[in-house]
């Protein structure tokens, strides 16, 4: 869009007339804002973002391997899962914090709303940005997980699927958080995340394969509720094919589905939070 | 005594108001009343324009319609033209707020808080960097540009944001509650930006309970109360308008006078309207409501004191405030 330089003399403080705003040009300082402060505090972002998958690939593949309590090829079931957990509880954490924090207490947000683009296009820029986030964390557990296990699952015909996957996993944990970050009241902070993130840390399959549950049906029905559970599925298909695991279409339809669904929800209560 | 935007427009200078709002009505969910409520008014290019009421009269809802952050129940709100609700991109590049609470980016240096908030809007890099250096000189921010906003006071964030809202050069200035909070120096300082800013042409609409700021800053004022607009002149036609809220106090050293003879003679004078005994310690304290003017009554008050062998020892003359405009409109105190 072009708007107002034609307008009557600018009452400007320097005099100048006013620059032609456009809502494609204010989502892309939006989101370079977004990508500054991350980029200055990168040590800091991946050291938050990727301690809690490092440890769980120490402990559970490392350290239990090694004292012979899981099975020899335990590793190869977990690291695609933990990769899925890192991507998806980023993106969650990216988009579900911030917005509490902005909304509720530092009101920063404002600036951004009043910015010359639709307030949805805000929202999605969070999103986008989340997903970015997300992105980072997860490929920063290849070589974590190289370090950490000495190889990771590989191979080259599976990158298309793990892409895929990668990126809608990214994409429905930013969704998923802007909805928990625009529907939480700010005084159940606190509990909201403790009851909704720690489930959903140990039911999305991404330290076991869905399909071994097949002895707890009521734990693989709760599973199958969890979208990280299409997430570390889809991983599995994508890395490991040998383990058993979900058809990729079913765990990419599934994502897809839920990515729309839940942006549609996401943006809604974004505006409902951002505009009285 | 209202202005509507169609007297604003025949007055000549070929410009529509800039703001420009009718009848508009906004009723938050769950609310059982109107926050806004019916409230029409038009603000001219280069005017400063005041909101006065009570917290709760409706003024930053107002506001928050005009900056395209509320959305309106009914009526219509426009800024230079254009429509609030039906274009609220183009219109939020017209406006700038300097809200009540600091909400300043604290990942952003002052500095950085100016030159994003100007990307956001589209100037160009270097017109950024221009403006910003700019307005932190005039500010007298500039050794603190690199400074994160956490350890400014309240005065000093309310400077940052008033050059960040100056950053995209807006058509009009929205200050909400500009120096609530605020202490005596910093609230001066406020001021005197606001006289510059409006020296130089911006359009300025401050909301404020603080009448003296009211009577300070605007060109003309509207009373709210309750979402209604009670009343919308300049403070001194609306002072004026009130019969017998200008005052004259005299006390009076009795020396055993009788003071009944004395408050009717006084009453009796010609533009008295009432008197009303004050308590007063030893002596005689009286407040005389006038329909003129107060210094040419003076002599005459002199005179009657002196035929009664009183002594004057003091005389007071109360200007109605705009305090006084709203008691008159409501019954109530404005805090």
């Amino acid at each position: 869009m072009t708007t107002t330089t034609s307008r009557s003399p600018s009452p400007a403080a320097t005099g100048a007339p006013r620059a032609a705003a456009s809502p494609a040009r204010a989502f892309l300082a939006v989101l370079w804002r977004d990508l500054y402060v991350t980029g200055r505090e990168l040590p800091v972002f991946l050291a938050q973002v990727v301690l809690q998958p490092l440890f769980l690939l120490f402990v559970f593949g490392k350290v239990l391997a090694d004292l012979g309590f899981t099975q020899p090829g335990y590793t190869r079931v977990l690291f695609p899962g933990i990769v899925a957990l890192t991507a998806f509880v980023t993106g969650l954490q990216s988009t579900a914090f911030p917005l509490v924090i902005d909304f509720s207490f530092t009101k920063e947000i404002e600036d951004r709303l009043l910015a010359p683009l639709p307030v949805g296009m805000v929202a999605v820029e969070k999103v986008v940005f989340a997903s970015l986030r997300a992105l980072l964390a997860a490929l920063v557990m290849l070589p974590v997980g190289v370090w950490i296990l000495g190889s990771i699952p590989w191979r080259s015909s599976g990158v298309p699927l793990f892409v895929t996957v990668l990126v809608l996993g990214c994409l429905v944990g930013s969704c998923l958080g802007m909805i928990m970050g625009t529907a939480v009241p700010p005084n159940r902070i606190n509990v909201m995340f403790a009851l909704i993130l720690t489930p959903l840390l140990f039911t999305g399959a991404s330290q076991y394969p869905w399909a071994s549950l097949d002895h707890l049906p009521w734990f693989q029905v709760v599973t199958a509720l969890n979208p990280l559970t299409y997430v570390s599925e889809g991983m599995r298909a994508a890395l490991v094919p040998e383990v058993p695991h979900m058809r990729p279409w079913v765990s990419v339809l599934v994502l897809t589905v839920t990515i729309v669904v839940s942006l549609a929800v996401g943006i809604r209560l974004f505006l409902r939070r951002a505009i009285d | 005594m209202l202005w509507t935007g169609a007297e604003v427009e025949m007055e000549g200078n070929g410009q529509g108001p800039v703001v420009e709002v009718r009848d508009l009505v906004k009723r938050y969910r769950k609310a059982k009343a109107n926050a806004v409520d019916g409230v029409s008014f038009a603000v001219r290019r280069g005017e400063v324009f005041g909101l006065l009421g009570p917290n709760g009269a409706g003024k930053t809802t107002t506001v928050g319609i005009l900056t395209t952050r509320v959305r309106r129940t009914g009526g219509t709100a426009s800024v230079s033209g254009v429509d609030v609700g039906t274009d609220p991109v183009r219109a939020r590049s017209l406006v700038a707020v300097v809200p009540q609470r600091n909400n300043l980016d604290r990942s952003l240096s002052i500095r950085q808080n100016l030159l994003f908030h100007a990307a956001y809007h589209g100037v160009p890099a270097a017109e950024r960097t221009r403006r910003a250096d700019a307005l932190l000189e005039e500010f007298g921010l500039a050794e603190r540009a690199d400074d994160k906003p956490d350890m400014f006071s309240g005065g000093q964030a309310q400077r940052v944001m008033v050059a960040r809202a100056l950053m995209h050069a807006p058509e009009v200035l929205f200050l909400d509650e500009p120096t609530t909070g605020l202490d005596p120096a910093a609230r001066l300082f406020v001021w005197d930006r606001v006289r510059d800013l409006k020296a130089r042409g911006v359009t300025i609409v401050l909301t404020t309970h603080d009448m003296d700021e009211a009577t300070e800053l605007a060109d003309r004022v509207g009373i709210m109360d309750h979402g209604k607009l009670l009343a919308l002149d300049t403070p001194a036609a609306l002072t004026r308008g009130l019969p017998g809220r200008t005052t004259l106090e005299v006390a009076v050293a009795l020396d055993g006078v009788g003071a009944d003879g004395l408050l009717d003679e006084l009453a009796r004078l010609h533009g008295v309207e009432r008197v009303e005994q004050v308590a007063a310690p030893g002596g005689l304290r009286a407040r005389l409501y006038l329909t003129g003017e107060a210094p040419q009554l003076v002599a005459p008050v002199a005179a009657v004191v002196a035929g009664h062998r009183a002594k004057l020892t003091d005389v007071a003359i109360g200007i109605p405030s705009l305090e006084d405009v709203f008691i008159a409109l409501t019954g109530r105190t404005l805090r």
